[in-house]
């Protein structure tokens, strides 16, 4: 199926600086030192952000983390209450929403009920006063993109939510903005739709060229649409990195914890041997790549283990650590299990089913052993903070 | 039918709902209807044969008269009260859910005491030796008490007064309903306060401006106690044409049809809110 969006990209090549490869290392919005309060509650502290010209940026964190806030003040919804926020170097900070050349697609779509399609996607061109033939066709280049022109006379109610998304996404890109900001804006879509608009959303932003700052509290839907991702928790950025940096090496507990499942051991530093270190854990003494922080021997620290990187073994084997299953989840291309070891700690583990062995399973109560391959483990160090680390697993 | 068995509570309720429109709804108005086209008779009210001469008489220049002034009047009431109730109401909706519920307990207050009760209040008030002018002359601020009873100000005053929570409901409803999204996303696509308001906050709200504009200016050429006692003998509404039919004049055709004229001007005016809401879509995006 020849793409529409190739007849969008045709009148889009006015402006080359979309259409540019390369590394997206040109800064084209700058956050320094923003910080906003609500009622005396800190919602953003001091957070300094360079967002890339061309990337695809997600603001990741759970509900309260001030992610939509940030939105917010980039959209200039909000004002901060001190701090800059830049565009291409030109101040934006008091300049009002109606004067910024961004966009938003909003959590609700918020599409004008009373207006058709149609008027909803030419509502920003003739704020910009353009001719009539011009909002004409590049509204109905915008909406061929999203494969809607069949329906531009239809009102919004009378439109799927799918639909409905894909109005207020021609909306928003038909100006051209440098920037769109996406609020949330699959999380009103059911599982199978929600995929589909996000490798949609990815080929629209790799084919627009434009810079997308996406917000969700979706750590799955952050990890496969993005090129970088802001984890923020209590108005603090907690780490910014590439998908793979977030999810093989969190920065802090948070982080580890908030994106996909962990395990965490408790390890003693024994000794420390130039780059490796001799860690205890659950009493078996790992050899473990020496981590990026200071280290003493006998610091305590958390080692981190993906349930993926967790192997089962049989009970007659002498390595790891011995446990029973106490619960099994066939998850289609994966076995999740729960195994309880002897001193009661829990560990996630996630197998593949291979091709020798389609019938692989477990039974309730099976005696296991648990180990991991050297080398696969992140170790993080003893935070101080644990107290409110607790209650993520709420919000996640 | 099998259902009128199965569920009782039903079907009571349902004839509840049609004895009372049959009855005190639909009867009583077509008892109205009839009476307009029959005779007026001295003895027994109304006689036969029936006939159009009432309408006819609503034709006469005097009555098309008091008609345009009642509705010239309503019509003042009804603009006055959008002016007070729209940005009050768009304020109310701004407040926090608590004081809102208290704003409207204080809007609402007012209903427990007689109109007519508070109509005298307003009287008192207006009067010549009345608050107003009383406080205005102790100030020195003027010489003479201004004359303010017994014009058509005082009844327009009368009307707003009585009429402007029926105004400020409908319309806190829909700003109520107007969801803070929408006139973001008009900033967001560069319209500044101006276009939003008109092309986003006017289309969404017209819905309640026109149940306000329906709830205010019927009643207010109908309420015919408040120019009977702020208005004088020139300030006549409809309402007091009608009054004075069936109470003084002893002319029910001619009353009947007078209130049929008001009733299908109700009519006309409830299609067009109709047609508004259609347009808008009964339901918002989400």
């Amino acid at each position: 199926m020849p793409t529409p969006l190739f007849v969008f990209g045709a009148f889009w090549k006015n402006r080359p600086l979309f259409m540019r490869a390369g590394p997206m290392t040109q800064t084209l919005l700058s956050l320094s030192n923003l910080t906003k309060q609500f009622g005396g509650k800190t919602v953003l502290d001091s957070l300094d952000l360079d967002i890339y010209d061309g990337e695809f940026i997600t603001l990741l964190g759970p509900s309260g983390c001030g992610k939509t806030t940030l939105l917010r003040l980039i959209a200039g919804f909000e004002q901060p209450d001190c701090g800059a926020i830049s565009l291409s170097g030109v101040d934006l900070t008091g300049t009002p929403p109606e004067g910024r050349p961004l966009n938003t697609v909003f959590q609700h779509y918020a599409l004008f009920p009373h207006m058709s399609v149609f008027d909803n996607v030419a509502y920003g061109l003739k704020m910009e006063k353009r001719p009539a033939d011009e909002i004409r066709d590049r509204v109905g280049e915008a909406l061929a993109m999203v494969q809607l022109q069949d329906y531009a006379r239809r009102k919004p109610q009378q439109l799927s939510g799918g639909q409905q998304q894909r109005v207020a996404i021609a909306r928003a890109v038909v100006k051209r903005p440098r920037l769109l900001l996406l609020d949330e804006p699959l999380s009103a879509l059911d599982y199978k739709l929600r995929r589909t608009m996000q490798i949609e959303l990815k080929r629209l932003q790799r084919e627009l060229g434009i810079t997308f700052v996406f917000v969700t509290h979706d750590q799955e839907e952050a990890l496969s649409m993005s090129d970088r991702v802001v984890v923020l928790k209590d108005g603090v950025v907690q780490q910014l990195g590439t998908p793979r940096e977030v999810y093989e090496r969190p920065a802090n507990l948070f982080t580890a914890r908030f994106v996909g499942e962990t395990n965490f051991f408790p390890g003693t530093v024994d000794a420390i041997n130039g780059g490796e270190i001799i860690v205890d854990v659950f009493g078996l003494k790992r050899t473990l790549r020496k981590p990026g922080f200071e280290l003493h021997p006998g610091q305590t620290v958390h080692v981190l283990l993906r349930p993926e990187d967790i192997r089962v073994l049989e009970p007659s084997d002498e390595q790891g650590l011995a446990g029973r299953i106490v619960e099994r989840n066939y998850k289609g291309s994966t076995l999740d299990s729960v195994i309880h070891l002897d001193d009661g700690t829990e560990v996630l583990a996630s197998e593949f089913f291979d091709e020798d062995d389609p019938a692989f399973d477990y039974r309730l109560g099976e005696p296991v052993r648990v180990s991991w391959v050297d080398g696969w483990e992140w170790l993080l160090p003893e935070e101080s903070t644990v107290a409110n680390i607790g209650s993520l697993a709420d919000d996640v | 039918m099998s259902s009128i068995r199965q569920q009782p509570f039903r079907t009571a309720v349902l004839v509840l709902v049609w004895g009372w429109l049959l009855f005190l709804v639909l009867a009583p108005n077509l008892l109205v209807v009839g009476a307009s086209v029959m005779t007026r008779d001295p003895g027994s009210f109304l006689s036969l044969p029936l006939n159009l001469d009432a309408y006819r008489q609503l034709m006469d220049p005097l009555y098309l008269d008091v008609f345009l002034h009642s509705l010239y009047m309503a019509a003042v009431t009804t603009l006055a009260c959008l002016l007070i109730g729209y940005p009050f109401a768009w304020a109310l909706s701004k407040v926090e859910k608590r004081r809102q519920l208290l704003l409207i307990f204080f809007l609402i207050v007012p209903f427990w005491t007689n109109s007519l009760v508070r109509t005298y209040a307003l009287k008192l008030i207006l009067a010549t030796n009345g608050l107003i002018n009383s406080a205005l002359l102790s100030l020195g601020w003027i010489d003479e008490p201004v004359r303010m009873l017994y014009t058509e100000g005082a009844v327009i005053i009368g009307l707003v007064y009585l009429l402007l929570p029926f105004m400020i409901l409908p319309l806190y409803s829909v700003f109520d309903d107007l969801r803070e999204e929408l006139v973001m996303a008009s900033h967001d696509l560069g319209a500044g306060r101006f276009a939003t308001f008109v092309h986003v906050i006017v289309p969404l709200t017209l819905p309640g401006v026109l149940a306000g504009v329906m709830l205010v200016l019927l009643p207010a050429m109908g309420l015919f106690f408040v120019p009977d006692i702020l208005g004088g003998s020139r300030n006549l509404l409809v309402g007091n044409v009608i009054k004075n039919q069936f109470l003084d004049a002893r002319n029910w055709p001619f009353g009947a049809a007078a209130s049929i004229v008001l009733t299908l001007t109700m009519a006309v005016l409830m299609l067009a809110h109709r047609i508004s809401k259609q347009r808008i879509g009964e339901e918002g995006s989400a």
